[in-house]
């Protein structure tokens, strides 16, 4: 038995897994329209490379990678691009952003998949390969996955497989384990290889015993040397630094990333799409989510990226008395403004609410400083200090008592005697001090601007200042180099032409003194 | 007795030798209240305030010769910050002054746009790229929105477009909900 350890805080809300685990993977019929955003990972929008009326097939590229941390973007079947632009998605401000609508034609026609053997390429061209597969982090972050393989000279000792999934409801990832553990497996084993990685450990909490004795009877087939480690069930685990924490011992420092102390972390479920991109060339063009909550039939489906979420809550069978959709799961989650949304990369459930599934919380009273949220808060702040900073906006103050650090896992919330939205104010407070930090940058740009501007207009100023001053030098040097001497009659149209040129010489002048107001 | 006098006389020579080399080695050029004032100013340099850009009027708070409520694209909040910086009492925007807008990005409408440069000679940051006559546009990027572009443009073909919130600038809001006290409902002051 490998010896585990204990983060701080945490809490145990009912699991409600059950319900959608009765039943296998389905596949989701084809959508009649796929609405694919070009913007569904962490990073730099897509570039769209198609435009609307082209024919593209199925894992074709349609948005490029633009920038360092940026993924690419594929049609997840064959049909017709009708339309490149502006389309309500899952976010929760509800605001649109660019997608790409696709009309399949049904004929499903694949690209020419590829497929390598990762022990014959370089990590670096493999890394190449995800980036251009469009793989992301499949948990909720979609974090581009070759840009957490760039670890550059940091040693990797430990590569941890995330099959947690602490939050209730959600069962995708368990599901993904039980039925294909042998994907994971190898795209696990990929990515350890990738790293140059010791040790490979698979982190699923005890909730889940059919996943662990799938991946261990996957890992025995496979004749590796991975480790499948039943954790203990407490939320929220499955966050990656508290994760860690159990699984090692160790703890990642504030404002430090896993590699700097040797470890690196992959959900399962980005395992095996990082198998699947490269021992088959297939791109992440669809993953599987959880339907589950006020539905007839709570169930996983593995849906193409880009199907409308309302046709997969129809396909589970929402209860009339529905009152709104959420994504994600109900401790961090948030509501969709639309239920007609494309589901994305980083959609791992969808809950249909009610009123008798989630009561409207009684009304927020005054903090009473008990100090629960402290006790369950697992990256150890304090959060009644960070909400009095937030809710007067003392945001400097925030950042110092480490706002950053919070994770937003809403443990603070779930135990709140008084019901306040703990969370809401931390996540206000910190995309205030970003949106600060922007405009700081911004302005040091202006002002760098501003001075050379000024630094140039000076500098020009004085170079033509300096051209009209060596011009009348060499005049009247070429004027004096041994001229015969002048009749009078010469002389006076000498006199005028000085001065004439005096007249001009000086409003040059005060041209160019003007020029620059 | 004597000796002691000469010791401590040497120490405070060396000592004061010490000194006035640093007061000349280590000599502030600049005053350095000017740079922190120009730190908390937005850069702009849209030259509302009634001075030529934010560093002169960064140099005229530092000598008092300016209020700190001056400067419109800072708003409030950069009064408050002028205030804590100064030690001084926040002071509400005078009637002399523009009330603040939105940030906006200039736009050049191309087809009208004639190449005569005017705009780029405006441009304090140089943000406006073009030549004579040809069309001239504006780098977003670079833009700070100070609106000096617009008035000298011949054709009006400069615009102000107040920056739409979209995704990317998109910020959580702050969490208003009614507070319950002892059966009094009040709402939470939100400022």
């Amino acid at each position: 038995m490998r010896k585990l350890y204990k983060f701080h805080g945490g809490v145990h809300p009912p699991s409600n897994k059950t319900q959608s685990t009765r039943s296998a993977i389905a596949h989701a019929p084809l959508s009649s329209r796929l609405v694919v955003p070009l913007h569904q990972h962490a990073g730099e929008t897509a570039k769209p490379v198609v435009q609307a009326g082209d024919h593209v097939l199925k894992g074709q590229m349609i948005g490029m990678p633009d920038g360092f941390v940026s993924s690419a973007v594929h049609a997840p079947t064959s049909g017709t691009i009708t339309a490149i632009g502006m389309q309500a998605i899952a976010h929760p401000s509800g605001l649109p952003n660019l997608c790409a609508t696709l009309m399949p034609d049904g004929r499903e026609e694949w690209i020419e998949r590829i497929p390598v053997d990762y022990r014959e390429h370089s990590p670096s061209e493999l890394q190449h390969r995800l980036r251009m597969a469009g793989v992301v982090g499949l948990g909720g972050a979609a974090f581009p996955s070759d840009v957490k393989l760039r670890t550059g000279k940091l040693k990797i000792a430990t590569l941890i497989l995330n099959g947690a999934e602490c939050e209730p409801y959600i069962t995708c990832d368990d599901m993904l384990m039980r039925e294909r553990a042998a994907e994971i497996v190898q795209g696990a084993e990929t990515l350890r290889y990738m790293l140059d990685a010791g040790e490979v450990l698979y982190g699923v909490e005890d909730n889940k015993p059919e996943a662990i004795a799938a991946l261990q009877q996957a890992i025995k087939d496979s004749g590796l040397k991975h480790e499948a480690v039943a954790i203990p069930t407490i939320y929220p685990v499955g966050s990656v630094k508290q994760l860690i924490r159990v699984l090692t011992g160790q703890e990642v420092p504030s404002g430090k990333l896993p590699t700097d102390i040797g470890v690196q972390c992959f959900n399962v479920a980005t395992a095996g799409a990082v198998h699947r991109a490269l021992a088959r060339g297939e791109p992440l063009l669809s993953r599987i989510v959880t339907v589950t909550g006020n539905v007839l039939r709570a169930q996983n489906f593995e849906a193409l990226i880009g199907t409308p979420v309302a046709e997969l809550v129809a396909l589970a069978g929402t209860l009339p008395d529905t009152n709104g959709y959420i994504m994600g799961g109900p401790m961090m989650g948030f509501p969709l403004p639309d239920i007609q949304v494309p589901l994305v990369k980083a959609t791992n459930c969808i809950i249909a609410a009610s009123e008798k599934l989630f009561p409207p919380p009684p009304p927020p009273m005054p903090c009473i400083r008990c100090t629960r949220c402290v006790e369950v808060c697992p990256a150890e702040l304090q959060p009644q200090d960070l909400y009095w900073f937030a809710r007067s906006r003392e945001f400097g103050r925030a950042q110092a008592f480490s706002l950053f650090d919070c994770i937003e896992c809403g443990a603070c919330s779930y135990v709140c005697p008084s019901n306040i939205p703990l969370v809401q104010f931390y996540r206000f407070a910190k995309s205030e001090i970003r949106a600060r930090e922007h405009d700081k940058q911004l302005a040091d740009q202006a002002r760098e601007r501003h001075e050379y501007h000024e630094y140039r207009i000076e500098r020009e100023k004085r170079e033509k200042a300096e051209r009209l001053a060596a011009k009348e030098k060499a005049a009247l040097a070429s004027r004096h180099a041994g001229d015969p001497p002048l009749t009078s009659q010469q002389k006076t149209e000498q006199a005028e032409l000085e001065t004439r040129r005096a007249h001009i010489l000086e409003r040059a002048k005060s041209e160019v003194e003007h020029a620059g107001e | 007795m004597l000796s002691a006098l000469l010791v401590m006389a040497a120490i405070a020579i060396v000592l004061g030798a010490i000194l006035g080399f640093a007061a000349i080695k280590f000599r502030v050029e600049d005053n350095p209240l000017v740079d922190k004032i120009d730190a908390v100013l937005p850069q702009t340099q849209c030259g509302q305030c009634s001075y030529p850009g934010c560093k002169p009027y960064a140099t005229a708070i530092a000598a008092g010769e300016a209020d700190i409520n001056r400067c419109p694209p800072g708003g409030e909040e950069g009064i408050q910050k002028l205030a804590d910086l100064l030690g001084m009492e926040f002071k509400p925007f005078g009637s002399d002054t523009a009330a603040p807008k939105p940030k906006s990005l200039a736009f050049i409408d191309e087809t009208t746009c004639i190449g005569c440069t005017l705009c780029i000679q405006a441009c304090p940051v140089d943000a406006i790229v073009g030549a004579a006559k040809q069309m001239h546009t504006v780098i977003a990027a670079e833009c700070t929105g100070c609106e000096l572009c617009v008035a000298p443009c011949p054709v009006d073909c400069i615009s102000m477009q107040v920056i739409e919130e979209k995704i990317g600038n998109w910020k959580w809001k702050y969490p208003v909900y009614a507070l319950t006290t002892a059966g009094n409902v009040a709402a939470e002051a939100t400022r």
